[in-house]
């Protein structure tokens, strides 16, 4: 809305003034300087959110109409794009993240039995947290390690030829820290 | 930068690798990584130093046996190790110079004897974040001959006569794309290296960017320079991490050397390359939704005309090539469009790197020319089924491709090869399926991919889509008719018609292939209430008691 009434107007040319940042906790600078770099431009709203989510861990309604202000992006266009793209996240992930890639490779080499079993030993559903907060339950869509399917991440870290009884020590590991 | 710059800093890399008598090259792709070769390299170095040996360790790309990792080459031998572990590292560094660790050692001759490296000529033999070793491999060489030797139009020229065509699926010929955007009106243009490698089971793009991404840098830049660009965007998904930190440790070592930035090789050609990094999204690996996601909006396709060619970043004519297809251009250049040619088949030039996955002994990626037979690819380079399985079919293309049965393995790989047996070439991924895996079951996974991954614009995609994911889980649960058969059958050539992109227009392959070739099985699902794999779970009917 706003940009659209720049345009009618032309000369006349408000000076923008940023939003504050939401806190003094340091990691909104690092959000602010990837904006900085790119000039407070628009089209750095994808960028921005990469470095929200890769700071904080996910994205929130503060840090979305935050970004969204900063960028002079409608709020509606902002939550558009965190929803439609998969990799951003709306919740909180809990202390350890196990990914369970389930890419055709992955899939062919029986990734749904591990992603069953892994989901019966949280009870929980993929794409959830545990009701402690310990551990959340991913999928991915193909990492791009076909050739050593079927593929973990455990919190990050990737593991090849993944069977069952290994994964889930792993997670019996993380459920008793 | 001169051409006489770079045979220096090529010399004074060949001098230093002169003084030692051996160079121990060890995979650091994501394949081997996960299997700690850091740690392997680590103790292979320590080693040396221990044993007094005067060798070299040097971290490398991907090696393309990924079932075989961790890898390490020894040269000059050229002996390949498999399966090294960090303890494994003080035999293998007592061998040098005597009779190599045999029970270590890898021996699939004919795994790399029908390959063609072109693409990965540099892959696992130079360390992928040092400029000056890809220099020394005749890297940049092509960019400084094509800004002093040659015109804008003669770049082209050469590329159109290599008959390259685009690497990302579609099979569009370079050289024309090329030409449209150097014709097209405007001061300001862009270049797009296409990076958005979403197709589950293809890896590709991701050991390129991973083990030599200058190559891609220069490609785009000789790209730029054809087409008057001056400004490009390498658009990588994120779950690459390590591409991209490889990508932006090369970008910075190219700006440094004057081979990126203002007034490269002192001619007045200025150009530079920004990261984008994509959200997970698999719509965005087509070009005008991949453009959407560029200006930082939610990647939807656009209907074409008008073309990027014409129209594209910010309106702006802009070029989008995808990774593999920018690292064919620099040897191009060096070795003329007519030696390119040389190779292929009639309609598909070159070479291709296909990432070869699922029921097959060596996983991994391979390069091979065009017009090999599929089964070559599979039975001699991949070295068959293993377990002793039975083969059953091998997909191409991904999502947007179809299943190639056992009768037509003799099938050429080339574009118009794979389309006419029903299936598309797509960025390269190949998954062999074994008697173990359900067809049905296999069409079904590949729709809930292509519903999920639908952006939503279009009803035929977005509803077609989910209509045809719930008749093929009605049918793997064994409560299908015929009927339903029928209707997938006509939901099919809808949704292949009346979709706005190439998402939707090509997610029905895996279903009217399967449908084919393996219609049978689809009969057992529905008439016979048993999946012949044993994978889909089917509930018997209880008998009605009267």
């Amino acid at each position: 809305m706003l940009c659209a009434m720049f345009s009618l107007e032309e000369e006349f040319v408000p000076v923008f003034t940023p939003p504050p940042l939401p806190s003094d906790d340091k990691r909104w600078k690092i959000v602010n300087g990837t904006m900085r770099k790119n000039g407070f431009a628009r089209h750095a709203l994808i960028e921005t959110l990469h470095t929200v989510q890769s700071s904080f861990g996910y994205l929130d309604d503060e840090a979305i109409r935050f970004v969204a202000l900063s960028l002079r992006v409608p709020l509606s266009q902002a939550y558009g794009v965190v929803t439609f793209y998969h990799y951003f996240s709306l919740k909180p992930p809990g202390k350890h993240t196990m990914t369970i890639c389930t890419g055709t490779a992955c899939y062919i080499k029986g990734t749904d039995k591990l992603v069953a079993a892994a989901e019966q030993r949280l009870g929980i559903p993929q794409g959830q947290t545990t009701k402690d907060g310990k551990i959340s339950l991913m999928t991915a869509r193909c990492v791009g390690a076909c050739g050593r399917a079927p593929v973990v991440l455990e919190d990050g870290e990737l593991r090849g030829q993944m069977v069952e009884g290994e994964m889930l020590e792993q997670l019996e590991r993380w459920a008793v820290e | 930068m001169t051409i006489e710059e770079l045979d220096q800093i090529a010399d004074s890399v060949r001098a230093e690798n002169a003084k030692y008598d051996h160079e121990i090259n060890v995979c650091m792709g994501t394949g081997c990584l996960s299997q700690h070769s850091d740690r392997l390299k680590d103790a292979l170095a320590k080693e040396c130093e221990a044993q007094g040996k005067n060798a070299f360790v040097r971290r490398t790309g991907c090696m393309g046996l990924c079932a075989a990792g961790p890898l390490a080459l020894v040269d000059p031998e050229e002996i390949l190790y498999q399966h090294l572990k960090a303890d494994n590292a003080g035999a293998v560094i007592a061998s040098l110079g005597g009779e190599p660790v045999k029970e270590l050692q890898c021996d699939l001759r004919e795994h790399f004897d029908q390959q063609v490296h072109v693409v990965l000529e540099n892959s696992g033999h130079i360390d992928p974040e040092k400029i000056d070793d890809y220099i020394a491999r005749d890297g940049y060489r092509a960019l400084l001959l094509a800004l002093n030797d040659m015109t804008p139009n003669g770049v082209i020229r050469q590329i159109t006569e290599s008959g390259l065509r685009g690497r990302g699926g579609g099979g569009y010929p370079t050289g024309l794309k090329w030409s449209t955007v150097a014709k097209a009106a405007g001061d300001v243009k862009y270049i797009i290296c296409n990076g958005d490698e979403g197709d589950p089971g293809a890896f590709m793009d991701r050991s390129v960017l991973e083990s030599d991404p200058q190559r891609v840098i220069e490609g785009m830049a000789i790209a730029a320079y054809a087409v008057g660009a001056s400004k490009g965007y390498v658009y990588v998904r994120a779950e690459y991490p390590l591409a991209v930190s490889r990508l932006t440790a090369c970008l910075r070592e190219a700006r440094r050397r004057g081979l990126l930035g203002n007034n490269i090789g002192n001619t007045p050609f200025s150009f530079d390359v920004e990261i984008r990094l994509g959200a997970g999204a698999f719509v965005c690996g087509e070009e005008t939704a991949l453009i959407a996601s560029i200006e930082g909006r939610r990647g939807m396709p656009k209907p074409r005309p008008p073309y990027p060619a014409v129209s594209g970043l910010w309106g702006k004519p802009t070029l989008i090539n995808n990774v593999e297809t920018f690292a064919n251009i620099a040897p191009i250049i060096r070795k003329g469009g007519k030696w390119f040619a040389s190779m292929g088949s009639e309609r598909s030039k070159g070479t291709k790197v296909f990432a070869l996955t699922g029921k097959i002994a060596n996983t991994g990626l391979v390069e091979v020319p065009m017009g090999i037979k599929l089964r070559e690819i599979i039975e001699v380079i991949g070295g068959g089924v293993p377990d002793g399985h039975k083969f059953k079919a091998v997909q191409t293309g991904g999502p947007s491709g179809g299943c190639i049965p056992e009768a037509l393995l003799d099938t050429g790989v080339s574009y118009d090869g794979l389309m006419s047996v029903g299936s598309i070439m797509g960025s390269g991924g190949m998954i062999v399926m074994d008697d173990t895996s359900c067809m049905v079951n296999v069409a079904r996974f590949f729709i809930e991919f292509c519903m999920t991954e639908s952006c939503g614009k279009c009803i035929p995609c977005r509803a077609g889509t989910a209509q045809m994911h719930t008749l093929l889980t009605r049918i793997c649960a064994g409560q299908g008719t015929m009927e339903d058969v029928e209707l997938l059958q006509d939901l099919c050539s809808t949704v292949k018609e009346a979709s706005l992109c190439g998402l939707g227009q090509t997610a029905p392959n895996p279903v009217l292939s399967t449908l084919k070739y393996f219609r049978d099985e689809y009969i057992e699902h529905i008439v016979h209430k048993r999946c012949p794999a044993g994978v889909c779970k089917i509930e018997k009917p209880q008998e009605v008691l009267a």
